[in-house]
């Protein structure tokens, strides 16, 4: 057995790359092995900025020795035919052996093939990984480049070390041999080494001023750093991504410690912290207190002559030159106000269909303001689950209650909305794109805005994915909403709904945000209004004109939306067109929303078939409500009295369906604006069931338990419409439960199929009364079980 | 008549640049003096754009005064200026020890790789204008970037063959690090008290009001279409040099425009494209009008 080294040494690779080029090196050097029959005992992948290297243990020295045959045919045939059969197989006719097949002589090529040095193996497969090795962005590079056939690295490839023990495997790709001989680090080490032996690589290596084991490296970072922070009586603020990082760009990594003018704390911290992590990847550290402290951090790649005093002197300055530039920006920004700020959001395309982002802001501001008057968003602060957290350091960190009125809080909730994108056009976020919405935050604090302004200007992005805050606060919950309605409604309404994994307008991400702050506030709202309300001034800008619709009370009907006819015409716009448009943005944001909050809801934990049995009643916008009948329904279902009573009703449904039972009161198909309610629970409609069902007065006496049906079914209907009706959907649940004993004993009983038409006919439409009943508090037939 | 004295980077802007010059120059180059127009970096010089282009060995080093009129701050902050110098080394096809002789060059203006940290941070470079890109990194010292180093692979659209090495050093920066000041003003020019801002405070407060607030935006955009319809001419002409200069006008002219602040964000990526377009158009040309007497050269070699 023998053990292989591999080292591919090259020009810096990106630090973002060498995890990825880890794995494909341990890929590709795998599939050659197994391709050639042999298996490699351990193997270990290590990469430096300037190597990538693998060593595979307990490889055999050659490869076994295979005997393959091959039937050809039969004594006697045509000598074309074994001639041929030769030429295939590459052996002559006096090679061929003769052997009984089912009594006839039949000629056989046996074919040798001897075991391979391994070695051979691997001067083949070096090059071959090599030329496959898929980076994700590849060069030419030097002489050879005058051809575009040349080979392509990740950067300039310099040599290649391949070993088997303490032997050289021979071979060559791009103009580059392999041998024993490598470098070490950049700096520190002079000329050739030479590797003895795979077992001496690192060793060799470390002698020459290289880690080459990448963990090895991250663990010196993240244990160093966090020690000459301490030394300085200072707590490092961990960061993975950044240790990871810096152990991709060193080879002998020295976290040094160093500090910075006081004077720049005055610039938030979130913008300290982002410069001097993405520009020059610095850790920061806080004070005993969690206050941001006026020291960083950074990595350096060699053990300094002087002990690091002029590499920190040198990344001092730079941090400097980073943070008066912050500063500048900072300062700057504060000279102009949020209001004059957004008036240059004209300038700024938010969607060549959607107008700029003034045009956004406007509709957001008065969407804003409709949900705050129209009683969706209340000056409550309440939340099912706990006040905001806030951020630490955000101008302030506790959502306040609202106290003033609903108008006052319509005023605020308009103002933040139309500030929310200002600070788009600032210096600092111009710069860091990532600090959108929190610096218009702390500019709306420094111009002395209410506090709830700067909140929701800072919170109005939130929640931007899993795990985040979601807003609580009136005003907050307004912009933010919003906000995210509106580039709902927009994109939908021209037609640019997600598709696949297509989503650049992250609207999944908007949908997300948008259900989450209504059920954590516990909104009630009525989706299919606030789809139209939000859909129509997308119609509006089509015709630019004002639009005289009429709205109440949250409940925007399609046929209120008056379009003037004669402007519209004027501008091109066909009104009935533009109707039908809202509608289908309706229509499909409905789905949409129906489908995240599916997705949304299994991640939380409930069953899918529960989640499907509610929304198979169609029909339900109001996302609490809906909420509230799935997680009813998921307890029921955990008790002995649900599963027995699905077992009733699955029973009764297979029956119905052998039959070939059809309710004549089907669903009303939607028409895109019927009241959506008026069929999940209309007391009329439950008349015509029952009638339907139960066949008015029987003809015949019924026996016991098919009485004790009609009874149970008298009794639990109208207790559980009550309950739906008053939406506690647990009493709804509880009717249901006091069918389950009667229906066991009719099933027990009863003979569904008797003989004469009637009572079959009336059994099998008390089932089917049975079967509507349990459907009025969710579709049974999607649950499994 | 004095003797020519001994250089001396760290204390002296010019003799850094010297420096420089001996060691490139040393080491093969061709010594260039600047191009005569305005422009943003040195890569717009013809000696690396043009000269990228085609299978000649080409390896010239020079100094380029770049403008970025945006980058202007009345002489107000220590590291900004609308006008600073750019050290362009560009070596075609890259030397093999291109690297090295890159970390000898810092040594020979006094940057010890022991006591100071080098680093190659990833930075690919890409120019739209220029249908221009390359794999390479920006070199930190001590966490600044004091130089962009590219392995073009591209240039006007056609792939780069053999491939250019080239190496653009900030010239300012690296002398704000060599003589430890932190104020680029504070530079000593010429070793002997004469200092950056001696030279050039005045020209930054003034230039920069002029790109700011000056400069006459009517007769900026006639400029622009002036330039635009002369490159259109000097191609239909086929003088794809002449048409390559109208081309690097119109960018600056437009960087202009953009400092003024009188494009508006929908009308910018029209200017770009405008700009784009004739920056391609001229290498393109000159490509296409170079290939024949490229080919009897090399004549394995095709555009």
């Amino acid at each position: 057995m023998s053990d292989f080294l591999l080292e591919l040494r090259s020009e810096e690779i990106p630090a973002r790359m060498q995890a990825g080029a880890r794995a494909d090196l341990e890929r590709l050097f795998r599939a050659e092995m197994a391709a050639a029959g042999v298996s490699p005992g351990a193997v270990s992948v290590w990469s430096t900025p300037r190597r990538l290297a693998l060593i595979a243990c307990d490889l055999p020295l050659a490869t076994e020795a295979v005997s393959e045959e091959a039937k050809g045919p039969p004594e006697g045939a045509p000598d074309q035919a074994i001639d041929g059969f030769c030429r295939k197989n590459g052996v002559t006719r006096d090679q061929l052996e003769l052997r009984d097949v089912k009594g006839r002589n039949t000629y056989f090529a046996v074919i040798e093939k001897p075991g391979r040095a391994v070695a051979d193996v691997l001067a083949e497969a070096i090059p071959a990984i090599v030329r496959a090795f898929p980076w994700p962005k590849s060069m030419r590079w030097g002489e050879a480049s005058l051809s575009t056939e040349s080979l392509r690295w990740v950067r300039p490839l310099s040599g290649v070390v391949a070993l088997l023990d303490s032997d050289v495997v021979e071979c060559e790709v791009g103009g580059v041999a392999s041998g024993r001989l490598t470098r070490g680090h950049r700096f520190h080490s002079n000329g050739d080494i030479a590797i003895a032996g795979v077992a001496d690589y690192a060793a060799t290596l470390r002698e020459a001023h290289v880690i080459v084991d990448q963990e090895e490296r991250q663990n010196l970072i993240r244990e160093q750093a966090a020690k000459v922070a301490a030394d300085a009586g200072l707590t490092l603020v961990a960061d993975e991504g950044l240790v990871i990082e810096n152990a991709g760009l060193t080879e002998w990594p020295q976290p040094l410690l160093g500090r910075f003018d006081e004077e720049f704390l005055d610039v938030p911290p979130e913008v300290i912290q982002l410069s001097a992590r993405t520009n020059q990847k610095y850790f920061v550290c806080e004070d005993s207190a969690g206050k941001l402290a006026n020291a960083f951090v950074c990595t350096a790649n060699i053990a300094s002559s002087d002990g690091g005093a002029a590499i920190v002197d040198g990344n001092r300055k730079v941090l400097a030159a980073r943070l008066s530039d912050a500063r500048f920006f900072w300062e700057l920004d504060q000279k102009t106000s949020l209001a004059d700020h957004a008036k240059k959001l004209e300038r700024i395309t938010f969607h060549e269909k959607l107008g700029t982002v003034a045009d956004k802001v406007e509709r957001v501001a008065k969407l804003a303001r409709w949900l705050v008057e129209e009683g969706i968003v209340t000056p409550s602060p309440s939340s099912r689950e706990g006040g905001d957290r806030g951020q630490p350091g955000a101008p302030s960190p506790e959502a306040p209650a609202f106290a003033g009125t609903r108008e006052e809080l319509a005023d605020l909730a308009e103002q933040a909305a139309r500030l929310c994108k200002a600070d788009l056009v600032t210096e600092m976020v111009g710069e860091f794109p990532e600090l959108q919405g929190l610096m218009g935050g702390y500019y709306a604090c420094a111009e002395g805005l209410p506090d709830a302004v700067a909140d929701a200007i800072r919170d109005h992005y939130k929640p931007v994915g899993q795990g985040d805050d979601v807003p609580t606060a009136p005003v907050t919950v307004a912009v933010s909403l919003a906000d995210k309605l509106d580039s709902l409604a927009g994109f939908f309404f021209e037609a640019m709904p997600p598709s696949g994994s297509k989503d650049p307008y992250a609207l999944r991400r908007s949908a997300f945000g948008t259900l989450s702050i209504i059920t954590k506030k516990g909104l009630r709202l009525n989706l299919r209004s606030l789809f139209l309300r939000t859909a129509l001034p997308f119609a509006v800008r089509k015709v630019h004109a004002p639009s005289p619709f009429k709205l109440h009370r949250s409940k925007v009907m399609l046929d209120q939306i008056l379009i003037d006819q004669n402007l519209a015409q004027k501008n091109g716009g066909d009104v009935q067109d533009l109707k039908n448009r809202i509608a289908a943005t309706r229509d499909s944001l409905l789905d949409f929303f129906a489908d995240r909050l599916k997705v949304q809801q299994r991640e939380a934990g409930v069953r899918h078939d529960l989640i499907d049995a509610v929304f198979a009643l169609g029909g339900e916008d109001d996302l609490v409500r809906l909420l509230a009948r799935v997680h009813a329904l998921q307890y029921f279902m955990d008790t002995e009295d649900g599963t027995n009573l699905l077992a009733g009703y699955k029973r009764a449904a297979n029956i119905l369906r052998k039959e070939g039972w059809e309710d004549t009161a089907e669903r009303i198909a939607r028409t895109g604006d019927e009241d959506p309610m008026e069929n999940v629970d209309d007391p009329q409609m439950r008349a015509i069931y029952a009638q339907r069902g139960a066949n008015g007065g029987l003809s015949y006496t019924p026996e016991a338990a098919e009485k004790a049906l009609i009874d149970a079914l008298d009794a639990a209907e109208p207790q559980a419409a009550t309950a739906i009706e008053a939406e506690d959907f647990a009493a709804a649940m509880a009717a249901l439960a006091s069918l389950r004993a009667p229906i066991d004993r009719f099933f027990e009983e009863v003979t569904v199929n008797a003989d004469e038409e009637i009572k079959r006919t009336t059994r099998l439409g008390l089932l089917a009364r049975f079967r509507a009943a349990v459907h009025n508090v969710a579709d049974f037939s999607r649950i499994e079980g | 008549m004095t003797a020519v004295a001994q250089r001396d980077p760290k204390n002296s802007f010019q003799d850094m640049i010297l420096a420089l010059h001996d060691f490139w120059s040393a080491n093969g180059c061709l010594i260039l003096q600047p191009y005569d127009m305005r422009m943003g970096a040195g890569t717009f010089h013809t000696a690396t754009t043009l000269r990228a282009l085609g299978p000649e060995p080409w390896n010239a080093a020079f100094v380029q005064p770049c403008r970025r009129p945006t980058d202007g701050r009345y002489g107000e902050n220590p590291n900004r200026l609308q006008h600073y110098y750019q050290y362009q080394v560009i070596l075609k096809p890259n030397p093999d020890n291109i690297q090295q002789l890159y970390r000898d060059s810092l040594g020979v203006i006094g940057i010890d790789p022991l006591k100071h940290d080098i680093r190659f941070v990833e930075d690919d470079w890409e120019s739209p204008t220029l249908g221009a890109w390359g794999l390479g990194w920006e070199v930190w010292c001590d966490g600044m970037e004091v130089t962009q180093f590219t392995y073009f692979q591209q240039m006007g659209g056609f792939d780069c063959k053999p491939v250019a090495g080239e190496l653009t050093y900030g010239l300012e920066r690296l002398a704000m690090y060599i003589q430890g000041v932190d104020n680029v003003y504070d530079l000593n020019f010429d070793g002997r008290g004469v200092t950056y801002g001696d030279v050039f405070l005045e020209n930054e407060k003034q230039m920069s009001k002029w790109n700011f607030e000056v400069a006459d935006t009517d007769a900026l955009f006639d400029l622009f279409n002036k330039a635009e319809a002369e490159c259109r001419n000097c191609l239909a002409n086929n003088v794809p040099i002449a048409a390559y200069e109208q081309a690097i006008e119109a960018s600056h002219v437009f960087n202009l425009l953009q400092a003024r602040g009188v494009i508006s964000v929908q009308e910018r990526a029209s200017y770009m494209g405008r700009v784009r377009d004739l920056a391609r158009s001229s290498c393109e040309k000159y490509a296409e009008h170079m290939a024949p007497r490229w080919q009897e050269k090399f004549p394995e070699w095709s555009l």
